[in-house]
């Protein structure tokens, strides 16, 4: 163990911090948006559920390449 | 100082989970306890050769020579996943064998065939019918097969001495490689081979930017499969990661009254976790269906 694995794992932590930063606003936007939606048409409740699932579950699979990547970089 | 406010504020899992990762691979690398740190967390996790029953010992998997053809090397032993992933498959195929001998029995189904049928509605109502069309029908075994093995391996790995088949890159990347070959294919039985791949590009736009086009849409074409199987990967490992750091935290405190709240925790991200297995599941099968509706329906 060298003197920069320190810094190693700090940048993996910082990598994976970063990145639910990025998630964590585009999911509260598309939230937001969806209840939003909701509240103007309470009718298409179930469409606007369902798609806000899918959409929250792609911008979840981005996030989760970042988490890969950080926890490669912390196993290196 | 900022760093750490920062992560504490996007307050989700997945943070936790590298930084804890991080801490416990630190904080045990000098070797305290047994096993030794952040490795402790990746053997439980990875692939492996026995299966550990932990108090009553180990199942020691047959182990073949690899065999080289072609350049490649490849290692045909059965290991811990491949054997969940065929219990998974032969509880799949003995729970819809019940299913479907329940109706041939009588008219109107029990409780439990009549909740599988609900679910296999669902799929077909909500999910292929809307992004295929009628032409869906020819493919809703695929579909339902995908559904209903995603789920069940998913759902595998929260049960107590079992590991999840999907957290295994090669499982997700062979359900990916299918479903690659299941849209190109229905996508030049439509159109034929030549007019799939030039109808990939759209119609009415200026000459200079075709180039692009073509090069994008098929990249496109590959990387589409290729998020399908990061995203399901990455979910399901995620989700145990964040569970062992959860109790290896115990280890890293190395006292005993950490231990109820950690648990109550690692319970808390179980149920989170019984929730992620079905959405991961169901975000397959749709974009799976979506992609093949884009490919058969090319009017963009």
């Amino acid at each position: 163990m060298n003197n920069m694995t320190g810094f190693a794992y700090l940048a993996a932590g910082l990598a994976a911090g970063l990145a639910v930063i990025g998630a964590g606003y585009g999911i509260g936007k598309l939230a937001a948006a969806a209840m939003e939606a909701s509240g103007r048409q309470p009718e298409a409740q179930g469409g606007i559920r369902v798609s806000m699932i899918i959409a929250a579950a792609l911008i979840e699979g981005v996030t989760l390449f970042a988490e890969v990547i950080a926890i490669l970089m912390a196993l290196k | 100082m900022f760093g750490s406010t920062l992560i504490d504020s996007a307050g989700s899992r997945v943070a936790s989970a590298a930084n804890v990762v991080a801490d416990t691979a630190r904080a045990l690398a000098g070797g305290s306890s047994g096993a030794s740190g952040g490795n402790w967390i990746i053997e439980h996790v990875s692939d492996a050769h026995v299966i550990d029953l932990e108090p009553f010992g180990q199942i020691h998997l047959p182990q073949f020579s690899p065999i080289h053809f072609a350049g490649l090397t490849i290692d045909m032993s059965i290991t811990k996943h491949i054997v969940m992933l065929w219990i998974a498959a032969i509880l799949l195929f003995i729970v819809m064998r019940i299913v479907a001998r329940s109706y041939r029995r009588s008219l109107v189904p029990g409780k439990f065939s009549g909740a599988i049928e609900m679910t296999i509605l669902f799929v077909r109502d909500e999910v292929v019918l809307p992004a295929i069309g009628e032409k869906g029908r020819k493919l809703l075994p695929y579909f339902l097969t995908l559904f209903f093995l995603i789920l069940f391996a998913n759902l595998f790995g929260l049960l107590p001495y079992a590991s999840t088949p999907t957290g295994n890159i090669n499982v997700t990347a062979s359900l990916a490689v299918i479903a690659f070959l299941v849209i190109q294919v229905s996508g030049m039985v439509q159109y034929g081979p030549i007019g799939y791949f030039k109808g990939l590009v759209p119609p009415h736009i200026p000459i200079f930017v075709v180039p692009i086009m073509i090069v994008v849409e098929a990249l496109g074409l590959f990387t589409k499969p290729f998020a399908l199987c990061v995203r399901l990967f990455a979910n399901m490992i995620a989700g145990h990661i964040v569970i062992f750091s959860l109790i290896g935290l115990i280890f890293v405190f190395g006292s005993i009254f950490i231990a109820p709240v950690s648990i109550a925790f690692a319970l808390f991200i179980e149920l989170l976790e019984i929730m992620i297995a079905a959405i991961q599941a169901y975000i397959f099968t749709t974009l799976t269906a979506l992609f093949v509706g884009m490919a058969i329906h090319q009017e963009h």
